[in-house]
């Protein structure tokens, strides 16, 4: 009992807030504003109750594991989504329906929690599915925007399909071997042809969840349609849950078919690359412009899963930590622009500075840090992940990264130009934040300078690694 | 009469499979869309029914699974058809044509 208790604690917190938020909500009539304050308590609670009571074990027979680096993906995807509380804080304040938006909100990453720790492929399944379905429903979210149905249809279109091609991997998986555990799997796979069949099923529906190239075709739309605190939630939470899974599941499970999923990795990380970069030039629209710049985040991610498993599991964390930063301190800004005054085109942020220097300053940095410029945390993000990639001696493979980060310079410092240098009669008026849509710039803009600088940071990633 | 071996159901559930795939990229109807993805998921219960029965009588992970997919299966079909209700409100149609205001 009491192992229960310690070992699923994230989980049961989670579960918690998600029945105290539910009576609430039924029970009570709390105005908006007091329920986001109560709600940031909450999810800054269980970001710090992250860092305690931390043992490793498994449950149930072996259908939930968890260890200390499992905790602390957790806890990373729980900051994650206490940043994007407090930088949505206008928008969610005027929403009418703010209590189910995060009863959603909190049950994908209730889903997440459960994936990140499943031992089994059963498991992981369910979990998969308990963290897309809501986020389905929330890109709905706006009901009476005719984009937002539209983002919400393919999106749960394309993820049902997705989860279908993933089961019958699964079942070929099942036919031939026998098994649907983690930990015997690895034994009995001796890379067969229709292991290697089932394998690129499911590694097809990994890639549509994480939109890597030829699966990424809803990811710009439904960016684009949803609201941008779902866009965020999308492309930093969910990216990074499927990140570290996708850890456990080809070092760990899929480890002995090694040779087999090297070279996919590093078509579809090349092909990633080298598409979200060119899609990412002609956009006009800052959130498609995020959107395929996310993309290409992820072919960098590729890049770091395909070296040695030490190096690989430390440096991928590392990256999403830092990429949680980065991109939320982004999307926070062009939320908080496109909140109070509806304009979202690149064009339109002409001038940015001379009105609204301090976003300016986090979007430069947020930028900054996502191009990978020195003395931002991601340089040293992308810098760890392209050295484990090197690993493998395949250098073709790296002089292709570093090219690809060459032309994403172009594209983010063009965002940048336009807020600092070009010319404008009419820029974007002054704008009024919310204190804690400041209060989470700020915990943005510190991260992206300090995590980078404070070397403990890696070091305790790696050590939680070995 | 003969009994139906392994190689019968697999080949029945990869048919199944490939009609739902092959609808689900040519539909242009959204309620047949979803349909034709649950024609994938019930040949995804279809194969590990099979398997179980004939490979690994012992194991009853492939029963297991085959439930949680018709229950998971239901769960998306309510959430979808929400989201298809909301999109018919707002276009006034539904078909996958007529929603196509973002592009590229």
């Amino acid at each position: 009992m009491n192992d229960f208790l310690i070992l699923m604690k994230s989980e049961l917190v989670i579960t918690l807030i998600l029945f105290v938020l539910l009576i609430i909500k039924v029970g009570t009539e709390m105005k908006n504003d007091r329920f986001l304050s109560l709600v940031q308590f909450l999810l800054l609670a269980n970001f710090i109750a992250g860092f305690f009571f931390n043992e490793a074990g498994s449950l149930f027979g072996g259908l939930f594991t968890t260890n200390a680096l499992m905790t602390f993906q957790k806890s990373i995807l729980s900051l994650g989504v206490y940043l994007i509380s407090l930088l949505f804080a206008d928008w969610l304040k005027k929403s009418e329906h703010m209590p189910e938006f995060f009863i959603l909100m909190l049950s994908a990453l209730l889903g997440m929690f459960f994936m990140i720790s499943s031992g089994s492929l059963l498991m992981f399944f369910l979990s998969l599915e308990l963290s897309t379905i809501p986020v389905a429903a929330m890109a709905n979210f706006d009901l009476e925007k005719k984009i937002a149905s539209e983002a919400s249809m393919k999106m749960i279109l394309s993820s049902a399909f997705s989860s279908g091609i993933l089961l019958f991997g699964i079942s070929l998986i099942y036919g031939a071997t026998g098994t649907i555990s983690f930990t015997e799997m690895p034994a009995l796979l001796d890379g067969s042809p229709l292991q290697i069949l089932a394998f690129v099923f499911l590694f097809g529906a990994f890639a549509f969840k994480l939109s890597v190239v030829p699966f990424h075709l809803w990811t710009a739309d439904v960016y684009e349609g949803a609201p941008i605190a779902v866009s965020s939630f999308l492309s930093v939470i969910s990216k990074g849950s499927i990140a570290f899974i996708l850890l456990t599941a080809l070092y760990k499970v899929f480890g002995p078919m090694h040779n087999v999923w090297y070279n996919m990795l590093m078509i579809l990380s090349i092909a990633t690359m080298v598409i979200g970069n060119l899609f990412a030039l002609r956009q006009q629209n800052m959130k498609r412009f995020l959107a395929y710049s996310s993309i290409a985040q992820v072919g960098f991610i590729l890049v770091g899963l395909s070296g040695n498993s030490f190096e690989g599991i430390s440096s991928v964390v590392y990256f999403v930590l830092i990429y949680t930063f980065s991109n939320l301190a982004a999307f926070g800004v062009a939320g908080v622009i496109s909140q109070q005054t509806g304009k979202e085109r690149i064009d339109d942020y002409k001038g940015l500075y001379q009105t609204n220097p301090f976003i300016s300053w986090i979007l430069a940095l947020a930028l900054f840090s996502l191009a990978g410029i020195p003395p931002t945390a991601g340089f040293f993000g992308k810098l760890f992940l392209i050295t484990a990639g090197a690993a493998k001696g395949n250098y073709f493979f790296i002089t292709m990264a570093a090219l690809n980060l060459i032309v994403s310079l172009f594209y983010y410092l063009r965002v940048i130009r336009a807020v600092f240098m070009d010319k404008n009669e009419q820029p974007i008026e002054k704008i009024n934040m919310h204190p804690s849509t400041k209060l989470g710039m700020i915990i943005c803009g510190a991260g992206i300078v300090f995590v980078g600088l404070l070397s403990w940071i890696y070091d305790y990633i790696v050590a939680l690694t070995v | 009469m003969m009994e139906p071996g392994l190689y019968h159901l697999l080949f029945i559930s990869a048919a199944l499979f490939f009609i739902g795939v092959f609808g689900f990229f040519t539909r242009r109807n959204l309620i047949t869309m979803l349909m034709s993805i649950e024609l994938v998921l019930n040949s995804v219960n279809l194969n590990f029914i099979a398997f179980n029965k004939y490979l690994w009588p012992n194991r009853l992970d492939g029963l297991f699974f085959s439930i949680f997919v018709i229950a998971i299966a239901a769960a998306e079909a309510a959430v979808a058809i929400a989201i298809i209700i909301n999109l018919y409100r707002s276009h006034q149609s539904i078909d996958v044509e007529n929603a196509e205001e973002m592009k590229f």
